[in-house]
């Protein structure tokens, strides 16, 4: 994609770009945090993948949905769930987003559609075609977005979930992140295909590829797909190429993928391309490092507050295993 | 009083609430067109059309996703499985999805869904086709687990099923669809968690559930023709358990014989023992039974699978041991 030409194109991507930056300091912040005993429980993180999260959910509406894998924390930001309580889940606190239930991997923000982070791989594409069922039934006009890795792509979930998306024309846009290792299988070894969104020929809807590094052609793509399923012509499954220049979680140490590789990966990493263009709009350096500063500050101060909150009390254990029936 | 088949209760219980309430709608194998594989959902296509009454192709695993996804923006979805057996490819979605959304989401997204349809052994089957599950999905919490023997007790509490704002479990029995019982006229509810004093006894209580009643009941008839009286209690609900039910029966009788149609080990009858030795040891005059499926799979000869069940032969004989 082009660079910024305008004024309004260079602010809108600046935008993107803080949203970008916003995740991957949250996300060293948790790191941190982790090493040093905070978080418990399993953290993965989604740093060298945020152009995808950002670029496609900022191609929705607020009356769209989303729906979540395990690794979570970026799209949550994304969709602008505070930072403070996505923090002070990760510590297990009672301001948590969800009150110290759900940890890294199960983020909730029923205010912001932001319908859940989830633990088992693929198990939530069901899920997601269930509210865009929801959306067709009432005739709401939204749409669902449901991200998942590529090792879902394997699982019964997903092909359920495409087959009854696909025959009930359901307005969802499904994004396969391939970041080309399901924890330490490369997908070369478990996927019988090379591009997950074929998949989408044998089920007789709409497809595409891309590479995810630019946050604005990452919008640009979803944002057809999105329009496409507002008008009712059904789903679209999306592979959106990426890299995590982590481990799967905080406790691998990514020892199956070579040096060589991640460097190669972090030549392409979204943020400095998305730096890079707004450097030769004519943005200034002090101007994004001062943003870059304010961000830290947003952080320490998400990290300050969780460490400040009070544990969720005792009493709260048996709470919400059972809805009220009111 | 109307007499009903346990199917025409269950839907008429659908039926009425499907009128009232415009977010419920019913999902599963042939529902629709074909009127349900049981014929439980007769005539409801015709009334409902297809936006309500949903036929959807073989895929347990992936439309109990949907109707948990619905349940999650507030469709109150009625999830059919053509038999319990294939709710198994959709385990993961009752326990690590619809069991636990609430809990997850600290109470921001209820799941207020009936999973139902047929269960329990019997009728040849064999093994993939023929076992009962409420122990495993008892299990769970934040699940609500329900298992009507009566086609009032199937009406009433498919009622309270769709109307509550949990995921219930509703666990008919294959056998009993055809059975004919008396069902008030007008509406009414049978809340969960309350056992029902089917018979009414002095000597010694029967605690079951479901079809296995159906051997319990005449069994219980012919002992009283000996002169032994016994207590039969029908749980119903299984999960939430009528634990008050139970002790008051056993501390009257001062004996207790679980029958159940599922296997022995880790069976809930289990559960229902543990209950009873803690909260009323020093009310029992004999060890608490059990009488269970055999410890194997369903068979498919006709003399192994009854040698396999419960029955009143069994039961007859365990209660005189007990008695004397």
């Amino acid at each position: 994609m082009s660079q910024p030409k305008t004024k309004k194109e260079t602010e809108d991507l600046l935008e993107l770009y803080r949203q970008m930056l916003l995740i991957r300091r949250f996300e060293e912040a948790s790191a941190k945090a982790y090493s040093m005993g905070k978080i418990g429980g399993f953290c993965h993180l989604y740093i060298g993948q945020e152009a995808v999260g950002v670029g496609a959910i900022s191609a929705l509406e607020q009356k769209d949905y989303i729906v979540s894998t395990y690794r979570d924390h970026g799209h949550a930001l994304a969709r602008g769930l505070e930072p403070k309580a996505l923090m002070a889940e990760l510590f297990g606190k009672k301001t948590g987003i969800v009150s110290g239930n759900g940890g890294s991997m199960h983020f909730f923000d029923k205010s912001k559609n932001f319908m859940g982070g989830h633990g088992i791989v693929g198990g939530h594409i069901s899920l997601a075609a269930g509210i865009a069922y929801a959306s067709k039934y009432r005739g709401d006009g939204a749409v669902t977005l449901c991200f998942f890795g590529e090792g879902a792509a394997n699982i019964g979930s997903f092909h359920e979930g495409m087959n009854l998306a696909a025959i009930w024309k359901l307005p969802l846009v499904m994004i396969c992140e391939n970041n080309h290792y399901a924890m330490g299988t490369p997908e070369y070894r478990a996927l019988s295909v090379k591009d997950v969104s074929v998949r989408a020929v044998a089920y007789d809807i709409a497809r595409d590829h891309i590479e995810g590094d630019e946050v604005r052609k990452v919008r640009e793509h979803v944002r057809v797909a999105v329009e496409r399923a507002r008008r009712g012509e059904g789903p679209t499954l999306m592979e959106i190429s990426t890299y995590r220049f982590r481990g799967h979680s905080m406790s691998d140490p990514a020892k199956y993928r070579t040096k060589e590789e991640l460097e190669k990966y972090k030549q392409g990493d979204p943020l400095i391309k998305a730096e890079k263009d707004l450097l030769a709009a004519g943005w200034a350096q002090e101007e994004l490092t001062k943003m870059d500063e304010i961000i830290l500050k947003t952080v320490e101060e998400s990290v300050d507050f969780a460490e400040k909150s009070e544990e969720p009390p005792l009493g709260w254990l048996y709470k919400h295993v059972y809805a009220e029936n009111v | 009083m109307a007499v009903l088949t346990y199917r025409e209760a269950l839907n008429r219980a659908m039926t009425e609430e499907m009128e009232k309430d415009p977010n419920i709608f019913l999902m599963g194998e042939e529902v629709g067109h074909y009127e349900g594989a049981y014929k439980v959902s007769q005539g409801m296509l015709a009334k409902f059309g297809e936006r309500r009454v949903i036929d959807t192709p073989i895929s347990e695993n992936g439309f109990a996703g949907v109707g948990i996804g619905a349940a999650m923006v507030g469709l109150r979805p009625i999830i059919e499985f053509m038999t319990w057996n294939f709710s198994l490819v959709a385990i993961d979605q009752i326990i690590n999805s619809a069991a636990k959304m609430n809990y997850m989401s600290a109470g921001q997204f209820p799941i207020p869904i009936v999973f139902r349809g047929a269960g329990g052994a019997g009728g040849r089957l064999a093994a993939q086709h023929s076992q009962s599950f409420e122990s495993w999905y008892a299990h769970i919490p934040g699940l609500k687990v329900l298992a009507p023997y009566t086609p009032s007790d199937a009406y009433g509490l498919l009622k309270t099923s769709i109307r509550d704002n949990n995921p219930t479990i509703f666990i008919e029995s294959e056998v009993l669809y055809g059975s004919k019982g008396e069902v008030p006229e007008g509406e009414f509810l049978i809340p969960m968690g309350k056992s029902d004093i089917k018979r009414e006894g002095t000597q010694l209580t029967i605690i079951s559930w479901s079809r296995a009643l159906m051997y319990v009941l005449p069994a219980a008839e012919k002992l009283a023709k000996e002169g032994i009286s016994v207590e039969v209690l029908d749980l119903r609900s299984i999960r939430p358990l009528d634990e008050e039910g139970i002790l008051a029966s056993v501390r009257k009788t001062n004996k207790a014989l679980i029958v159940e149609e599922g296997w022995n080990v880790a069976g809930f009858g289990a559960q229902v023992a543990y209950l009873i030795q803690k909260e009323a040891f020093d009310y029992l005059d004999s060890p608490i039974e059990r009488i269970t499926q055999e410890d194997v799979p369903m068979p498919y000869a006709a003399n192994l699978e009854k040698s396999s069940l419960p029955s009143e032969e069994k039961i007859i004989k365990k209660v005189r041991e007990m008695i004397k």
